[in-house]
């Protein structure tokens, strides 16, 4: 006994069982709306079964790696992701007009999903790196390392991921202590800057943002996305159709039913109460987060843990935003419950490292 | 394990940080009372709006599946053809009970154990608001006793299909392939390669053969209807069509009636034959036997069925002619015999005499020539048409195995020819760079001594040989072979013609050439090894017998037919081409245990010939060549 303790002891060392049970709640209610989204299709849910596995995998390596050498992953992290994007923009494969993966034999990689995890660890390591000095110039310093491959990401062209790693990376520099003046400023410049921006977007872009404007100007076309899934979340009301019961899903006018938009999907046949619970039990997620990234002992762990955090909560956010018609249609899953390995693997990188941030001892005392 | 942090924490810094996270923890709860607001303003305020827009006016937008292009051969004969017929379909989700729901369909239409079988396969692989097929190819009988008793069946319903068919069924199936239902396999890769949206709606794919291949031309382009639904799904009126465009239609340069001769040829032996048209590469025949019933895949084959084909000891699944790999046997010898000439290793007047074996300097082993006693003098000629061994043996020595390795690399042995049908192998034209890396050992003189006479390493599919034969035949010219030879637009039934492919020009002397190919010819004339089969044939024609060993004989050791098991019996071997002045056809047969090249092999090939030149149907010429099999003793050819 004493024994099989033993290794069960050396095996959840390093894991915060708070934060595993709430991922493991969220990842059980995801596969219960896969199975009814691709219409009791066993071998897709299988499929998502083996994307998990592998992810928890991932997260208790992470989880066992103690954070000093973490930060020593973020320079050469950040550097082959750049050298990545790089190549994509040089020699990557071109599909539905975007140029967003790289061909390396074996398989097909998409470079911007390692900038999701390599910015935040990069801009910790910058800011914990120039700490005692903290001016003007490092902010502009860490704002570069940021825009680089934003930009690069932007020519792919990818908005939805240019965007979510430039916040990813806005929460470094805010946790960081950047000035409210300059937040505002620059608030102003970004409003200031939208006709530029709205000049060198690509028209799909555009038409999304119009049809966000006014879906039924387009109810075949791009709105037909927005128009669908707010029908099924709408006629889900209070108590829901009931699991496998959504007729929106279930006859096939939803789009994308299993990817980004399985939320459409959940609200159909969960309805309202459904929805409340799931809201709730992504906030006692982010809770237990914020939790583990106000015990943080350095600037190192707590940005990386602060923007991790927050980037959690902005998936979250932009996802049901563009499901229930909020937010334009710009691709991004819904974490911890769409289908789909890479996005899983990303996530729960991300909480092994916080994992790794809380059950690692420190030795400082707040 | 010890951690080194450094104390450099400033108690305002971190709460500075800590005002920071509250407020970010704040607008985390602001963000999700505005997602709250918004589910609140869609499933309660709104609701009634929603529920009715999903209920009651649906537009829904339905694919239209396009037909499959036909597949003909050369003269206009159907190989793959479409019809309509009525199915039984039924949708799960409307109804309760499926097994007593069959149940009691099965008690006024007849439904076998394999529809169900086949039905409960398919229930499990598909959404449940999906028609699918119970029973196939309704009876007018069946159709009109189902309409009497429809209102006993809801959900239950008689739907008009398009089927595929292919009336040629064994004789092509290697072939055509067969198109089946789509798998999840088959969806990643649509997926893939972005098709998926052009099968939404489509059952069936190409799996295999030229239904495979050329998917994409046959498939054709969905068309879609924008209909106007109730609550149940059901149209009410259409709003707008987008009509389908139909498949491509395929012509392939394959002759049905020399196919058909071919296998009348054949008999129930097994092997397989390819014919090429050496003048531009078009297939002209394409035999694998034994072949199997291709309609029975279509639908998706029941047990039973695949049990039988599956494991029967014929193998009829396995395409011999594209992925059986045999020993050349003596049809290798040719090709030596150009090597000699083309390297100046040997020169036409140059003779051995043969005692009947060769050893290598120094080293006692034998390597015995087929013939007991040898055939004395033998030069260059005489060795190809009496196919002595002895001489092979001495000149592989001469030429050594990375000579032989470049030089009939180049007729394509030893690697896939690209024609246009998948799951062509490789074969192997063995070097010593391939043994070393196969097996970490350098290659021995002895190595060299087997692979001379095609034996060996040496691993050839039909295909292949008769790629190679073309190119003899042609004087070099390496034609890519190709099945399909015109493809026709389904829209404005123009027909393109698809060129043919010259891969390579091989550099070889005109006066070698002749010096081989002479020989080819005096093989089929009184004193070569195929001289029986060549009687009375109205042209000439030139060829190569061969023996592909199965087991290997010791030392010692003679092949006693009678002895061995049949399956262990050696294949017999045949490369030819015809008229040998300005070859119209050239091919390569292999016949499955069944002794020596020049008493079956050669045979089929002077049949398929007589059809192809003369238009003599095989039953003309096949007695004479039945009775005069010899039973000698093992001839090594």
């Amino acid at each position: 006994m004493i024994e099989i303790r033993k290794i069960w002891h050396y095996f959840v060392r390093y894991i915060d069982g708070f934060l595993l049970i709430g991922i493991v709640a969220l990842m059980s209610v995801g596969l219960t709306v896969l199975y009814s989204a691709t219409g009791g299709n066993f071998s897709k849910v299988s499929h998502q079964v083996i994307n998990i596995s592998i992810a928890l995998v991932v997260m208790w390596m992470v989880a066992n790696i103690p954070l000093q050498q973490i930060k020593r992953l973020a320079l050469p992290m950040y550097m082959m992701g750049l050298a990545l994007l790089i190549a994509v923009a040089l020699f990557g494969e071109i599909n539905n007009g975007a140029r967003r993966w790289l061909d390396i034999g074996i398989t097909k990689i998409q470079p911007s999903e390692l900038m999701k995890v390599a910015i935040p660890l990069m801009m910790a390591w910058y800011f914990d790196k120039h700490e005692i000095t903290l001016r003007l110039r490092d902010y502009l310093g860490a704002t570069l390392l940021l825009m680089l491959p934003v930009f690069l990401i932007l020519k792919q062209p990818d908005l939805g991921t240019a965007i979510l790693i430039a916040t990813s990376g806005f929460y470094v520099l805010f946790l960081a202590g950047l000035s409210w003046r300059i937040i505002f400023g620059l608030l102003a410049i970004a409003a200031g800057s939208f006709p530029i921006l709205w000049s060198i977007m690509h028209d799909y872009q555009r038409q999304r943002i119009m049809t966000l404007l006014d879906p039924s100007q387009d109810p075949l076309g791009a709105g037909y996305h927005t128009i669908q899934s707010s029908i099924a979340i709408g006629s889900g009301g209070v108590i829901g159709k009931g699991w496998q019961n959504g007729t929106q899903t279930q006859l096939d006018f939803l789009p994308e039913q299993s990817t980004d938009f399985i939320f459409a999907v959940f609200s159909e046949e969960f309805g309202l109460i459904g929805n409340t619970l799931l809201l709730l039990l992504y906030l006692i997620v982010i809770g237990r987060c914020l939790v583990i990234t106000a015990n943080a002992s350095t600037q190192f762990t707590r940005l990386i843990a602060g923007s991790i955090t927050l980037t959690f909560f902005t998936y979250i956010f932009v996802n049901m935003g563009m499901v229930s018609g909020i937010l334009p249609v710009v691709g991004v899953p819904l974490p911890l419950i769409s289908y789909g390995g890479t996005s899983m693997v990303t996530m729960l990188l991300g909480f092994g490292i916080l994992m790794s941030i809380q059950t690692h001892p420190k030795l400082i005392k707040t | 394990m010890k951690h080194t942090v450094e104390l450099r924490d400033h108690p305002a810094e971190l709460r500075k940080f800590r005002l920071r996270l509250s407020i970010s923890a704040g607008f985390v709860l602001i963000f999700f009372m505005l997602l709250y607001a918004r589910f609140y303003y869609l499933q309660v305020a709104q609701q009634d709006h929603y529920h009715t827009l999903a209920e009651a006016n649906r537009i829904s937008i339905l694919p239209i599946v396009p037909n499959r292009g036909l597949i003909y051969d050369r003269n206009g004969k159907i190989l793959a053809q479409n019809y309509s017929a009525y199915a039984l379909e039924i949708v799960p989700s409307k109804v309760v009970d499926i097994e007593s729901t069959i149940d009691e369909l099965a008690t006024i239409i007849e439904i076998t154990s394999t529809d169900r079988q086949r039905f409960k396969k398919l229930m499990k692989e598909s959404k449940r608001f999906k028609s699918l097929p119970l029973k196939n190819r309704l009876t007018d009988v069946e159709i009109a006793t189902f309409a009497t008793n429809r209102y006993r069946f809801p959900g239950v319903e008689i739907k008009a299909r398009v089927f595929r068919q292919y009336p040629e069924k064994e004789m092509v199936s290697h072939v055509i392939g067969y198109i089946s239902r789509i798998n999840d396999r088959d969806l990643e890769l649509l997926e893939q390669n972005e098709e998926l949206n052009n099968y939404r709606g489509s059952q069936y794919i190409g799996k295999i053969g030229i239904e495979q291949s050329y998917e994409k031309q046959l498939h054709g382009i969905t068309g879609f209807e924008e209909v106007e639904t109730d609550a149940a799904g059901r149209s009410i009126r259409v709003l707008s069509r987008t009509p389908p465009v139909s498949g491509n239609n395929l012509i392939l340069s394959l002759d049905l009636g020399l196919q058909d001769a071919a296998e009348k040829a054949f008999g129930d032996r097994r092997g397989a034959l390819v014919a090429l048209d050496p003048n531009n590469g078009e297939v002209l025949a394409f035999i694998s036997k034994p072949g199997y019933d291709n309609n029975l895949f279509i639908g998706g084959i029941d047990q039973e069925n695949w049990n039988l084909l599956n494991n029967s000891i014929d193998r009829p699944l396995n395409n011999r002619a594209l992925r059986g790999v045999y020993p050349p046997g003596s049809t290798f010898k040719p090709f030596m015999a150009l090597a000699a000439l083309e390297l100046g290793k040997r020169t036409a007047e140059y003779s051995i005499s043969d005692p009947g074996y060769f050893s290598l300097p120094g080293v006692d082993r034998r390597y015995r020539d087929w013939k007991p006693g040898g055939h004395g003098r033998v030069n260059l000629h005489k060795s190809l048409v009496v196919s002595c061994d002895t001489y092979y043996y001495a000149l592989a020595n001469d030429l050594g195995i990375d000579n032989i390795h470049s030089f009939i690399g180049q007729f394509g042995l030893g690697k896939k020819t690209g024609i246009d049908i998948e799951g062509e192998v490789f074969g192997l034209l063995p070097s010593a760079e391939w043994k070393m890396k196969q097996f970490k050992q350098k290659w021995y003189a002895g190595d060299t001594i087997s692979v001379a006479i095609g034996q060996g390493y040496n691993l050839t599919t039909p295909l292949q040989l008769a790629f190679a034969t073309m190119i003899i035949a042609n004087n070099g010219k390496a034609y890519l072979p190709r099945l399909v030879k015109q493809i026709q637009n389904s829209q404005t039934g123009m027909i393109e013609e698809i060129p043919p492919k010259l891969l390579k020009k091989l550099n070889l002397k005109p006066h070698n050439l002749e010096i081989v190919k002479n020989a080819l010819v005096d093989v089929t004339r009184p004193g070569g090894t195929a001289a029986k089969a060549a009687i009375n044939a109205a042209y000439t024609f030139a060829g190569k017998t061969g023996t592909s060993q199965v087991i290997g004989i010791k030392q010692g050791e003679r092949y006693n037919e009678k002895s061995i098991n049949e399956r262990h019996r050696d294949h017999a071997m045949f490369i030819a081409y015809a008229p040998a002045e300005d070859p119209k056809i050239a091919l390569a047969v292999l016949i499955e245990n069944t002794g020596t090249g020049g008493s079956t092999a050669a045979p089929v090939a002077r049949q398929v010939f007589d059809y192809f030149l003369l238009g003599q149907q095989p039953d003309a010429t096949i007695a004479q060549f039945s009775e005069t099999v010899d039973n000698h003793a093992h001839e090594h050819l």
